[in-house]
């Protein structure tokens, strides 16, 4: 049933997919065994966007198949799964951009890969990150920026969480008009234009293999 | 083609080659307007023009340029007017920053409009105006949408988008009034108070939109008369994906839907292609020009598959560009983000050659040559990036790139990427410089 589950998700059946898990829990299977088809399908779809075989469509259907079954399965688990993270990340569209869809996509798949995520939101000016990772002590920070007015404040970001002494932190950018010009403009540590760049970047700076 | 399509496409150009009622400044501004529409035409035809047409995309770039935040020039028309007067001056690009795109915000702000936050109102005063993605249509509405867009409006996503209109959802569809015993009732809504309220705004909005247009047209006037510069886009359409996915639905709304009611989706789209095709030929006929601007969003690469692409975005695209090629007018495609994995897709031999203008940001331009050159004109692809954070030596290296490798039959524009919001001025310069000496056939 496990390996029919992975596989409905998979191929973006939905109805299927609740169906399974459903009658995986009037079987009595245990909840966690559920929770870990959906992380293995996840793998398989973050591996599949990679190639260049799924795209956000199949991003967003399978973040909300994972959504609903998470809350079929929640009244049921006897205590929260508690999945190993790999690191802490602080994320959030810079100062002066509300652009969203992108970043959510990008937090999503750090959550999924094992990542503990802190979402600030949008238009989040430079102290706030600062204060957050401090606060998490998170050593990677995501910026996100869809305007070619993100620039500046990106760079003016990387600029206060150097300035307020978190040197060992690395810094991501991204967005549809970031390259490695405007990486070095920042001066990021590293740039992506999707969420598969991310998560790569991720488990490189937390030495996750 | 047949002869009265061609007609028509000639009887537009000439409206806007030639002017009626424009008086220019000087015999030399006069020159200048004709050759760069000329330019114009020769590209979309496929012939080299006396130079590269140089239109780059402007976006709010000319108010910092001009030391006027954004929110300035979208509340302050003569401020409005200084920068853009100043930054055409001093670029002398082919093509205008035609004002009315940075919007009457007075306005906005008197109909409580949702759908967009803009500099002081929702975001800060110095970054431009930026959508509010929702789904203000629902994923239960199709069939009401379908069945009449133009009621699905009026009753149910006006209301939802501006706050003046809230009271329209009290109102009954026009298709009521259809014979004397009809006529009261439908009327009856119109009298109760916020609808009243909701009318009384628009008459006042209306007023000032007059007022704003006739400011606008001075402006963009004083640089076409001055300068001889013309503006670039007579109309605008959008593809139907995009109007359903940025607007109505949403991107998550509208990609779910692609697997949870995709017959409904199409449905949808095929009916817009018709509202998309009128409003572009409507709008260019108003502005005697040929040319309908089209931003593309939601089709770029990674956002679906190829497949995907085919079934839901571009069949419409398609249908609407002919569509608009069949009235005479000109579709310019802006197609935003990487369009690498689409070339073959989009390079579609269904579309007449020399009828369309494609403007790329992040697709190999040698890759568009091999399957545009002697089809359609094409351009763009300066980075956003390099006109930010490179030197002018490097725009200028860019440019002679792009002319050499791209630009040398003809049929070829030079212009930015991405709408340009930020820049070096130095850079912006080096690009239209370059492109003036090196861009001579």
């Amino acid at each position: 049933m496990s390996q029919e589950l992975v596989q409905a998700i998979t191929e973006m059946r939905e109805e299927d997919a609740l169906k399974i898990t459903n009658q995986m829990l009037e079987a009595g299977t245990d909840p966690l065994e559920v929770l870990e088809a959906c992380r293995n399908a996840m793998e398989i779809i973050g591996k599949q966007f990679e190639t260049g075989d799924c795209f956000i469509p199949e991003l967003i259907l399978a973040g909300e198949m994972l959504k609903q079954i998470s809350e079929i399965i929640k009244p049921r688990l006897k205590k929260e799964a508690v999945q190993k993270k790999f690191g802490k990340v602080v994320i959030g569209t810079v100062e002066g951009d509300i652009h969203d869809i992108a970043k959510n996509i990008v937090a999503f798949m750090l959550d999924i890969n094992g990542f503990e995520v802190t979402d600030l939101g949008v238009d989040v000016p430079p102290m706030k990150f600062v204060e957050a990772t401090r606060q998490t002590g998170a050593k990677v920070v995501a910026l996100s920026g869809f305007l070619t007015l993100a620039y500046d404040p990106m760079k003016a970001t990387v600029e206060a969480l150097k300035a307020a002494g978190l040197k060992d932190v690395k810094v991501m950018i991204g967005g549809g008009q970031i390259d490695e010009q405007i990486r070095q403009f920042t001066g990021a540590d590293g740039w992506g234009r999707d969420a598969v760049a991310a998560v790569k970047m991720a488990n490189q700076w937390y030495g996750v293999n | 083609m047949n002869a009265q399509t061609h007609i028509k496409y000639e009887n537009k150009f000439n409206e806007w080659i030639s002017p009626q009622g424009m008086t220019f400044a000087s015999a030399e501004a006069e020159k200048a307007y004709k050759t760069r529409t000329q330019m114009i035409k020769d590209v979309v035809e496929l012939k080299k023009p006396v130079r590269i047409p140089i239109c780059p995309n402007i976006g709010f770039y000319p108010f910092n340029y001009a030391g006027v935040t954004p929110q300035e020039a979208m509340y302050d028309y003569d401020k409005l007017g200084y920068a853009l007067k100043k930054f055409h001056a001093d670029f002398q690009p082919d093509s205008l920053a035609s004002s009315p795109i940075y919007g009457p915000a007075p306005i906005f702000e008197l109909l409580d409009y949702k759908l967009y936050r803009w500099p002081g109102h929702g975001v800060p005063p110095t970054t431009p105006y930026q959508c509010i993605e929702g789904e203000y249509m629902r994923g239960d509405e199709y069939d009401l949408f379908i069945q009449d867009p133009s009621n699905f409006f009026m009753r149910f996503y006006l209301p939802r988008i501006l706050g003046a209109l809230e009271p329209w959802q009290m109102l009954s569809p026009f298709t009521d009034i259809l014979e004397l015993p009809f006529i009261g009732g439908f009327l009856v809504p119109l009298g109760i108070p916020p609808v009243q309220e909701s009318f009384q705004k628009l008459i006042k909005a209306g007023q000032m939109a007059m007022d704003w247009i006739q400011k606008c047209l001075a402006i963009d006037g004083e640089t076409t008369s001055n300068l001889g510069i013309p503006g670039l886009i007579g109309g605008f359409s959008k593809a139907p994906f995009d109007i359903l996915g940025d607007t109505l639905r949403g991107t998550r709304g509208i990609m779910l839907d692609m697997y949870r009611q995709p017959k409904k989706l199409l449905a949808a789209l095929e009916r817009l292609v018709p509202i998309a095709i009128d409003l572009g030929v409507r709008s260019t006929a108003a502005n005697h020009h040929p040319i309908v601007f089209i931003p593309l969003h939601k089709g770029a690469d990674g956002f679906m598959s190829n497949q995907d692409f085919k079934t839901f975005y571009w069949p419409t695209l398609k249908a609407l560009v002919i569509g608009l090629i069949d009235e005479g007018c000109v579709p310019y495609l802006f197609v935003e983000g990487g369009y690498n994995q689409r070339l073959d897709i989009i390079a579609d031999a269904d579309i007449p050659k020399g009828k369309t203008i494609w403007i790329f940001d992040q697709t190999d331009m040698k890759e568009v040559k091999k399957r545009f050159g002697g089809w359609s004109c094409f351009g763009g692809n300066v980075p956003a990036s390099l006109l930010k954070a490179g030197t002018p030596s490097e725009v200028e290296r860019y440019v002679k790139w792009l002319i050499d490798e791209v630009g040398k039959d003809g049929g070829y524009i030079l212009s930015t990427g991405a709408v340009t919001d930020d820049a070096q001025a130095e850079n912006l310069h080096a690009m239209i410089e370059t492109g003036k000496k090196y861009g001579k056939y």
